[in-house]
């Protein structure tokens, strides 16, 4: 049984079927980072993919820009309470830059300039679920909001989507990333709450 | 696979107004596991109709009792409630601790400079208390940020911080009469501190609204710090 807090009511709006438990609904854009906000010069910036083989792709901003872009409109949800929906984004869908890369990997490790990392299954970044991103409404991504380029993956919590990303490395075994060996919970799935390690 | 983090009845044993706009909440957790200066944990309210949401707070101690330091925001579904009719013997629940980036640990031996940004302040509250605990002597330097005088949390305490620990106020709209610093922004002079400088290799956390935080986690890598040695906590979008 919930404690109930005795007069507590709650906000109208907080009773939304769109919003997954303990998250609540804002306007603002959230930022969750763990330390300053890399400045990459979008000129300098490259993507690099490495399959577990040690096979190599890399994208410039020039070659993302030339291949398929697509205009993601997406909920996002971060760790730390904030949902923010119908965000609109520009970039490169996944699907796209794994298309012929040849891999029987199961885990992808993430890693960002600056040093962050994040872990995720290869599957989730598959069916149209996940992007590159270069655009915000309409915009060049800020540093911190995750520029020039981010991953954007909004079927998980916002963590998992890193910032500054520089590096896939396609794993045939899972290896946690930054938030994950501090506490986190491995996977993130905001729907079923998976906030901290067990939940 | 590690088990969840359970949700614990917090009862509140006593409050104690910083501002008119912040409250202190001193908490009885049964069963709380403990926790690193820094650390955050969640709260969640729920209402009678089976209604609930969650925020997060730093805990403002470095032990038990826990105390939590809350700023109200107008508008807002949690802190309203939070800093206005709870009175000692109310409940509710929390869970955690949670986060082991944006902590001190007593064995940390490095200097350490903290910035706040308004309520900011909660975690690095408790890093000064855990230093004190520990007998910890590492140089401290503590740079709050506030709108004016009347904003200041822990204002008494941080009159006198104890050896060892320098405290710098930094007002935005209103400095006090006798302040040499005139009112504004923080600025990398506030932050460029002797004993605090890359060469002594401090540890720096920063605390407060996202864009106080940006603006000084970018004036510290400015002045040379590396961006490993500093960890930034961000409490909310605006402020
Ligand atoms: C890790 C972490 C630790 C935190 N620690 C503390 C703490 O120790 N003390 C504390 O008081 N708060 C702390 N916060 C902020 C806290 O979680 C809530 O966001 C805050 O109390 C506002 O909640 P609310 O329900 O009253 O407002 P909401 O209903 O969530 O928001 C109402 C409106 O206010 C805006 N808003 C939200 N938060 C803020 C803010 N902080 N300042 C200005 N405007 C805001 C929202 O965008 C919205 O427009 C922390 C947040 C995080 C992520």
């Amino acid at each position: 049984m919930p404690i109930i807090s005795k007069g507590f009511r709650g906000r109208p709006g907080g009773r939304d079927p769109e919003l997954p438990p303990g998250q609540y609904r804002t306007t603002d854009f959230p930022v969750l980072s763990t330390g300053p906000s890399p400045h990459v010069d979008p000129d300098r910036w490259s993507l690099t993919l490495v399959t577990e083989a040690g096979e190599t792709s890399t994208w410039d901003r020039q070659a993302l820009l030339a291949l398929p872009q697509e205009r993601p409109t997406v909920d996002i949800h971060c760790v730390t309470k904030w949902s923010k929906f119908g965000t609109s984004w520009r970039g490169v869908s996944l699907d796209t830059l794994l298309d012929g890369v040849s891999t029987a990997a199961s885990f992808v490790k993430v890693a960002s300039y600056g040093g962050y990392t994040t872990n995720l299954p290869l599957e989730d970044l598959r069916g149209g679920r996940a992007w590159v991103v270069h655009e915000f409404d309409g915009r060049p991504l800020t540093p911190e909001h995750g520029g020039p380029v981010r991953l954007l993956v909004p079927h998980l919590y916002f963590w998992k989507s890193a910032k500054w990303v520089r590096e896939l490395q396609l794993l045939t075994q899972d290896e946690p990333g930054f938030w994950e060996t501090n506490g986190y919970h491995d996977y993130g799935d905001p729907w079923r709450e998976q906030r901290y390690q067990g939940d | 696979m590690s088990t969840a983090i359970p949700w614990r009845v917090a009862t509140v044993v006593g409050t104690r107004d910083e501002t008119p706009t912040a409250r202190t909440l001193v908490l009885d957790v049964p069963g709380w596991p403990g926790h690193l200066a820094g650390q955050h944990l969640d709260v969640r309210l729920t209402a009678d109709d089976g209604y609930s949401t969650q925020r997060s707070y730093s805990v403002a101690s470095a032990g038990v009792p826990l105390e939590l330091m809350v700023q109200r925001v107008e508008d807002g579904e949690v802190s309203p409630y939070l800093t206005g009719s709870l009175e000692p013997g109310d409940r509710f629940e929390l869970r955690g601790p949670v986060g082991r980036w944006f902590v001190w640990r007593p064995r940390d031996t490095a200097p350490v400079l903290l910035v706040a940004g308004g309520s900011g302040v909660v975690p690095l509250r408790a890093v000064l208390q855990a230093r004190r605990t520990a007998g910890s002597t590492v140089p401290v330097h503590l740079v709050c940020s506030v709108r004016s005088p009347a904003d200041a949390v822990y204002a008494d305490e941080l009159a006198e911080p104890g050896e060892g620990v320098d405290v710098a106020w930094v007002h935005t709209r209103s400095a006090p009469p006798d302040d040499p610093r005139p009112a504004g922004r923080i600025a990398r002079a506030d932050l460029d501190v002797p004993g605090f400088s890359p060469a002594d290799e401090p540890l720096c956390l920063v605390c407060g609204p996202t864009g106080f935080v940006e603006t000084v986690a970018d004036h510290l890598v400015a002045l040379g710090h590396p961006a490993a040695a500093i960890r930034t906590e961000r409490f909310g979008p605006t402020g």
